[in-house]
């Protein structure tokens, strides 16, 4: 059953990526990049390092910004607002499309504060708001039952797969709607792991997901689409059922069955 | 595998069995030669401080501590001087540390670092670093005293005689401050450089603001860098007499000074004094040995508390 099966009419696409050319200074790493990504599901972005698979996904919520010497064209949409056009302050893009780094990245400050940064720097001030919200993103990362008690100690007294989970509850305080992974497992053991894989099957009911990685067993895991991308060009993109079993491309092929990579 | 058959000045290799290295020379003459420039160093520092610590412990007492000079500085104490130094250090580090830590933050977060004006910037403040003390002082007479406080008197004072435009404090606390300017610029930067990146993103990816993160995130993180430039530009600044011997400091006062434009005595000129001008060199000696030994200790636990800062505020850093 794919995803579009599982829906009967039309897909909502939540994203919609046309023509994304990427340069690092004089340097191309993407190519003409198009892509609709649908609401609610999860949308996985393999291939080998260096192929742009990152470099995709911030441009998906401006992040790219703060790096000098980047140029981008193209147009990327939310709901069909144009991101970069329609938005002057990337900040503001940024609450509503969230984003889970490689490596985990607290800052050094209490587990309470951590949640709480997204909330204060963007204007709400209010304790009590920020305490149940608080309270409510660490439930939905999991993370409550080990944290409650321990909402003052610094972030950095937890384990690796803790902070990962508690930078998802900081991500998801804002309330986004689009959640963008950067290979947000693969710092991980094989049970912090399975816990961030079953925390965003549980997350894509209520947020869309955008997820890098490196690991193809965990793509064909965990998401709904998946797109495979090779030296800054989109080879395939389709339902991952499909693009598993029975890919169109040979590069595909040879890719997902460990020939290179 | 390289073939040495072509040439025929090296006989062939046996590719199998030992090679013949040559034997390995003894370290004995590098040690020595390391050990005993090492050697030379610490002798000379034990004489240097062993010299001024049996000189002046004996003069050192409450009364010197707290007292002014008197008899033309053949008695007394040196309390002017102590309490000039600790003003003029304060004022000078109000005025420096902000300007350093935003120009680091400018040149560090708001320009690209590959841009050709914020490499001719940072040669700027290398040069800077490398200006004689001497020139500083010139400087701070021709401008702050001229330029500004002149400008001051004849704007607001109608020329009756000088009240800004003449050595005051404040005018040798700003000369301190452009002086000691590269020492918390670049340790800011050295500070701002070891952010990681990640936790930078981690701000901008929740929606907050450069502003925000500025203020939020990299400038707590950079808190024991800039706090260790604070007090490295006081150390050096303590020490300093060319800059302020034009633009503020003075021989002998009978008060302590109590406003922004008000002279001072200074530990560091008090010495320079006392050896240079005094009518009896031998009976101010052991003033000379104490007031040396107080400067040194004061700046010993200004660096004291510089390394003790650092080392207790970098284990609550992030370190992603």
């Amino acid at each position: 059953m794919t995803a579009s099966e599982k829906r009967n009419g039309t897909p909502v696409y939540k994203l919609v990526v046309r023509d994304i050319d990427f340069y690092y200074g004089a340097n191309k790493v993407l190519h003409g990049i198009s892509m609709d990504i649908e609401k609610n599901r999860v949308t996985a972005l393999i291939g080998p390092s260096g192929c742009g698979k990152s470099t995709f996904l911030r441009t998906l919520n401006r992040m790219n910004e703060i790096i000098p010497d980047t140029r981008m064209t193209g147009v990327v949409t939310l709901d069909g607002k144009d991101i970069y056009r329609d938005f002057n302050d990337p900040s503001t893009i940024r609450t509503r499309i969230g984003m889970v780094f490689q490596k985990s990245n607290p800052f050094p400050k209490s587990i309470f504060d951590n949640i709480a940064y997204g909330l204060k720097v963007n204007g709400i001030k209010d304790k009590a708001i920020i305490r149940t919200v608080v309270e409510d993103s660490l439930k939905r990362a999991f993370l409550w039952d080990e944290v409650k008690d321990i909402l003052d100690h610094n972030a950095y007294m937890l384990s690796g797969g803790q902070q990962q989970r508690l930078c998802i509850a900081r991500a998801l305080a804002i309330r986004p709607e689009v959640i963008l992974m950067d290979e947000p497992a693969s710092a991980l053991d094989p049970l912090s792991t399975s816990k961030i894989e079953d925390l965003i099957g549980e997350l894509k009911k209520n947020y869309t997901i955008v997820i890098v990685t490196h690991n193809m067993q965990q793509a064909a895991r965990i998401s709904d689409y998946t797109a495979f991308f090779y030296e800054g060009v989109m080879v395939e993109f389709g339902p991952t059922k499909e693009l598993f079993t029975k890919p169109d491309r040979k590069k595909t092929e040879d890719y997902i069955t460990g020939r290179f990579g | 595998m390289k073939t040495v058959q072509n040439n025929n000045t090296v006989s062939a290799v046996s590719l199998s069995g030992p090679l013949e290295f040559k034997p390995k020379t003894s370290g004995t003459i590098p040690r020595g030669l390391t050990f005993l420039a090492v050697a030379i160093i610490v002798t000379m520092l034990l004489i240097i401080l062993g010299n001024i610590f049996l000189g002046g412990i004996g003069t050192i007492n409450w009364e010197f501590l707290t007292h002014p000079p008197e008899n033309g500085m053949e008695a007394g104490g040196i309390f002017p001087a102590i309490f000039g130094t600790v003003a003029l250090v304060i004022l000078m580090v109000i005025a420096v540390v902000p300007f350093g830590v935003l120009t680091a933050i400018y040149l560090h977060e708001f320009t690209r670092p590959s841009s050709k004006i914020t490499r001719i910037i940072r040669v700027a403040i290398n040069n800077l670093a490398g200006v004689p003390s001497i020139v500083f002082g010139l400087f701070g007479l021709g401008f702050f005293i001229g330029f500004v406080g002149g400008g001051l008197d004849s704007i607001f004072y109608d020329n009756e005689g000088p009240v800004w435009g003449q050595p005051a404090i404040i005018w040798a606390s700003l000369t301190l401050a452009l002086l000691t300017l590269p020492v918390v610029i670049i340790s800011t930067e050295e500070a701002l450089r070891t952010i990681p990146r990640e936790l930078k993103e981690a701000s901008y990816a929740l929606g907050g603001t450069r502003l925000q993160t500025i203020g939020r995130v990299i400038i707590p993180q950079a808190l024991p860098g800039i706090l260790t430039g604070a007090i490295l530009a006081v150390s050096r600044g303590a020490g300093e007499v060319a800059p302020i011997m034009f633009t503020g400091a003075a021989y002998y006062l009978p008060y302590l000074p109590g406003k922004l434009n008000d002279q001072f005595m200074e530990l560091g000129y008090h010495i320079y004094v006392m050896a240079t001008q005094s009518p009896d060199v031998e009976a101010t000696k052991p003033i000379l040995y104490g007031t040396v030994l107080v400067l040194l200790v004061l700046t010993f636990i200004l660096n004291f508390v510089a390394i003790y800062i650092r080392s207790s505020m970098r284990k609550k850093r992030a370190t992603v």
